[in-house]
């Protein structure tokens, strides 16, 4: 992955940008030291590493907002950073840019039950939102698999979604209100407890927008009362497209389970083996749950059940107690962790239309082996959010570049039959070359023109979701005027 | 009246792309014409009803395109064929605003339309998974597409949703949509004041029983304060829930259960539609609200108020041309001017004017989109 030939003017100036930032922040808050900023070098997406010219951590919307007077007055590139947790390197830093990481904005500022929303500062962890109202048996929605380390402030750049969407949304969905500091240092309210713009929906554009227009401080966000209780239940099936069937039936007659997970038997294996959940082995699983009271648990389970039933599964499983429900689970959040042990592997999270399941996961087997890779594939169903899993040996030479190679065709196999190339990790530096697949160059035009609104010297977190080539004039100042 | 003159009526994209690029002066962008809220734009009226039809409907997997001209109704009668439907409870602006035509879906995603299922169900822009659209210059652009998980680039969607034409001419727009439920019943309060009202909506929806619609009426239709909540889905999940939103609710007071289902859906119909206002000759606002603020603030108005969302959402109906905004002065929130004269209208900015920061952006964003300032020029003005 190219990333751009950092500005060597920029890294000359490195004395004078630390003292200016040393100036507006307390000495603890300014890394600079090159042992210590290597910390920083990569996210999630490990495959790519660089140490940035320095990190600053703020404490306070105000420091956020003179770091970035700083940055702005200098012309260093910004890269923001809420815990690291991204899969698609969005924040990866380029040598001349200062990371804003917010993990020291972790604070709940309001929790109000009566109206349902909490407001934090944006570093918070995902989990610890809910962790802040759930004794009073509040929750909120949105449940990426990285919830107890991923940061509300990278939830909201990226636009998180995770397993229970179906029925929740996504963060978008579940997002009030946030102050946001713009590149020049200038702190905006936008939204808040209220619904609804009064005029553009500046909200539903900042969110997803990868760090790119301003540095998010605080959010307020929608909170839940709980549901009384929830069960999921376990089907096995001889096949993808029968598995796929089921779903689209089950979706079709009027229940909506909170989440429908699928499994393919590549990934069945591997989790058996690393957690003997019990899981049977057949060609595809689906584990299905729904909310409620007892009663209506089942009562919706009645109506899925008598639907698998007639796809003639090789098994059913309900869960009779708390701890059978818990082992119907632990296979599948184990997935991940599962394929850890057996391999390096790469995660895509591309979206296609439910119909085209069937289609793609053959498509995707085929491929497989064209590659010589194996790849194992979960999927959030319900919603079409696939994720396979490529797995292949970091240490073997060539092996990395086939493995970008296979994932990017998976993806274009997702647009092509109508979906798209992420449906929860975001563009980053991962998909950004691909990005052509999906887009028209004048769709990447008018996304371009929108970071020229909020930041026209294109010194926030620049160097992503947008193909270098078509971001090329905006990145090296032609449109700075 | 104003005269019409002439009407361009592209039946394809590209006709309307042309019509765009084409045009030498302002042009109003038409769904069905039913909801004439907004600054009165002076331009040639550029027609989507042509553009009609359903382009992709897959009830397995919730999604729907349809192209921007297509009658709401018909998009209803769709999905509903297939016991679906659309999650926002788009309100009808004809019985408020005694217009005329056929509302639009693309009109309802311009104008980002909801009802009272958006407290539980979200607004219009989140049902919203995809739009084509044609920007100022007549060029033909996406965003989104049809899958509801979709994070690929900035979310232009959510930006077109409400934009009312300003940004770009809606040719086609995706929907993810839900099952309709089986049946739904109604919790009924007689008798609270404002503030009670607002308590117990609160109880109600902060309890686990998926409260899908919650309005307080002040004068009630029988003159008695009348404050509803409603619970949809199958049969026997309603009736569990109902019974035990009863018990939750009895504190405060007189609670009684409506359950026939024609009578429940009459009722929030009303709501939706604004019917207590509709017929006279009134200015009616919208406000948005933090819902324990709404007493306070449905006090300030000074004239007849009624609540949805909980009390987030405050219906108000005062004497013509007063300007509600000077009477409120600062609160969390914004005001828009929903039905009042062209003459209010042009003097009175229907939409919340912006902080000049946000101001700056949406300004600078309308001209990314439109350069030549030719789509709805001034609806949203301040």
């Amino acid at each position: 992955m190219e990333m751009p030939v950092p500005d060597s003017e920029v890294l000359s100036r490195k004395p004078r940008i630390v003292a200016r930032l040393q100036e507006v922040l307390p000495a603890s808050a300014v890394i600079h030291d090159e042992a210590e900023t290597r910390a920083y070098e990569c996210d999630a997406l490990t495959a790519y590493k660089c140490p940035p010219l320095a990190v600053v951590l703020p404490s306070s919307t105000e420091e956020v907002a003179a770091v970035l007077k700083v940055c702005h007055a200098e012309g260093v590139p910004v890269v923001p950073r809420g815990s690291g947790t991204s899969l698609a390197g969005g924040a990866l830093p380029t040598a001349d840019s200062v990371i804003v990481g917010v993990s020291r904005l972790n604070r709940v500022l309001e929790t109000d039950y009566d109206n349902r929303i909490i407001r934090v500062q944006s570093g918070r962890t995902n989990l610890s939102v809910t962790g802040a109202v759930e004794q009073e048996d509040f929750f909120y929605a949105p449940d990426p698999s990285s919830q107890l380390a991923c940061a509300i402030a990278g939830n909201i750049a990226m636009n998180s979604g995770g397993a229970h969407c179906l029925k929740y949304g996504v963060t978008t969905n579940n997002l009030l209100g946030v102050t946001m500091v713009t590149m020049e240092g200038e702190i905006l309210e936008i939204g808040g407890a209220h619904l609804d713009a009064p005029g553009y929906d500046l909200l539903g554009v900042i969110c997803g927008s990868e760090g790119q227009l301003g540095i998010v401080t605080e959010a307020t966000l929608r909170i839940l009362r709980k549901p009384e209780g929830a069960r999921p239940v376990l089907m096995g099936f001889d096949s993808n497209e029968v598995a796929g069937a089921c779903v689209s039936d089950i979706i079709k007659a009027g229940v909506l389970p909170v989440a429908i997970e699928f499994m393919d038997r590549p990934c069945i294996e591997a989790t058996e083996a690393f957690a003997k959940a019990g899981y049977p082995m057949c060609e595809a699983l689906l584990i299905v749950e729904v909310e409620g009271s007892p009663a209506e648990i089942d009562e919706q389970l009645g109506v899925i059940l008598q639907i698998a039933r007639r796809h003639n599964p090789v098994e059913l499983r309900e869960a009779q107690s708390e701890d059978e429900a818990k082992r119907i689970w632990l296979g599948r959040k184990s997935a991940f962790g599962a394929m850890g042990q057996i391999n390096d592997y790469m995660c895509l999270d591309g979206t296609i239309p439910v119909s085209a399941l069937p289609l793609v996961l053959r498509r995707i087997g085929e491929m497989s082996k064209d590659y010589g890779l194996d790849v194992a594939n979960v999927f959030h169903a319900g919603d079409g959010n696939m994720h396979p899993l490529i797995l292949f040996d970091a240490n073997k030479p060539g092996d990395l570049e086939k493995c970008e190679a296979f994932g990017a065709d998976i993806l274009k196999l997702c647009v092509e039959v109508g979906g798209c190339l992420t449906g929860e990790h975001g563009v980053g530096i991962e998909k950004r070359d691909l990005m052509t697949a999906q887009f028209e160059p004048q769709d990447l035009e008018i996304q371009m023109k929108v970071k020229d609104v909020f930041d026209p010297e294109w010194l926030l977190n620049p160097a992503k979701v947008f193909p270098l080539a078509a971001s090329a004039s905006r990145r090296e100042g032609a449109f700075a005027a | 009246m104003k005269e019409r003159g002439p009407v361009l009526t592209p039946t394809t994209e590209t006709e309307l792309s042309e019509a765009v690029a084409s045009a030498t002066g302002p042009l109003r962008i038409e769904g069905g014409g039913t909801r004439p809220v907004g600054r009165p734009v002076e331009g040639e009226v550029l027609s989507v009803g042509g553009l009609s039809g359903v382009e992709l409907y897959e009830p397995g997997a919730l999604t729907i395109v349809v192209r921007a001209g297509t009658p709401l109704a018909e998009v209803e009668a769709v999905l509903a064929s297939e016991n679906q439907r659309l999650p926002f409870e788009p309100m009808d602006h004809r019985v408020l605003l005694g217009t005329g035509g056929e509302p639009t879906i693309g009109g309802v995603v311009a104008a980002n339309v909801s009802g009272p299922r958006r407290i539980q169900a979200g607004a219009c822009r989140d049902s919203l998974i995809g739009v084509r659209f044609v920007d100022g210059t007549g060029t033909i652009l996406k965003n989104g597409g049809r899958v509801m998980k979709n994070v690929t680039g900035y979310d232009l969607v959510k930006l077109l949703a409400g934009s009312r034409g300003t940004l770009g001419v809606l040719t086609e727009v995706a929907f993810k949509v839900l099952p309709a439920t089986e049946t739904q019943a109604c919790v009924v309060i007689d008798g609270l004041g404002d503030l009670q009202a607002v308590e117990a909506m609160a109880v109600a929806l902060g309890s686990p029983f998926e409260v899908t619609g919650a309005a307080h009426l002040p004068a009630g239709p029988e003159g008695v304060p009348l404050t509803m909540l409603r619970l949809e889905g199958f049969a026997a999940s309603v009736a569990y829930r109902t019974g035990r939103l009863l018990d939750l609710l009895k504190p405060f007071g007189a609670v009684r259960a409506e359950v026939d289902p024609v009578q429940v859906g009459e009722a929030w119909l009303g709501i939706r539609d604004v019917l207590p206002f509709a017929g006279s000759a009134d200015d009616v606002w919208r406000l948005s609200v933090r819902p324990t603020d709404a007493p306070g603030i449905a006090a300030l108005t000074g004239g007849e108020v009624f609540y949805d969302w909980g009390g987030g959402l405050i219906w108000a109906r005062v004497p013509q041309g007063t300007d509600l905004r000077a009477r409120l002065g600062a609160y969390a929130g914004h005001a828009t001017l929903v039905r009042a004269s062209a003459e209010t209208r042009a003097r009175i900015a229907p939409f919340q004017p912006e902080p000049a920061p946000i101001a700056a952006l949406s300004e600078g964003l309308r001209r990314k989109f439109d350069p030549r300032g030719i789509l709805n020029p001034g609806l949203m003005a301040a």
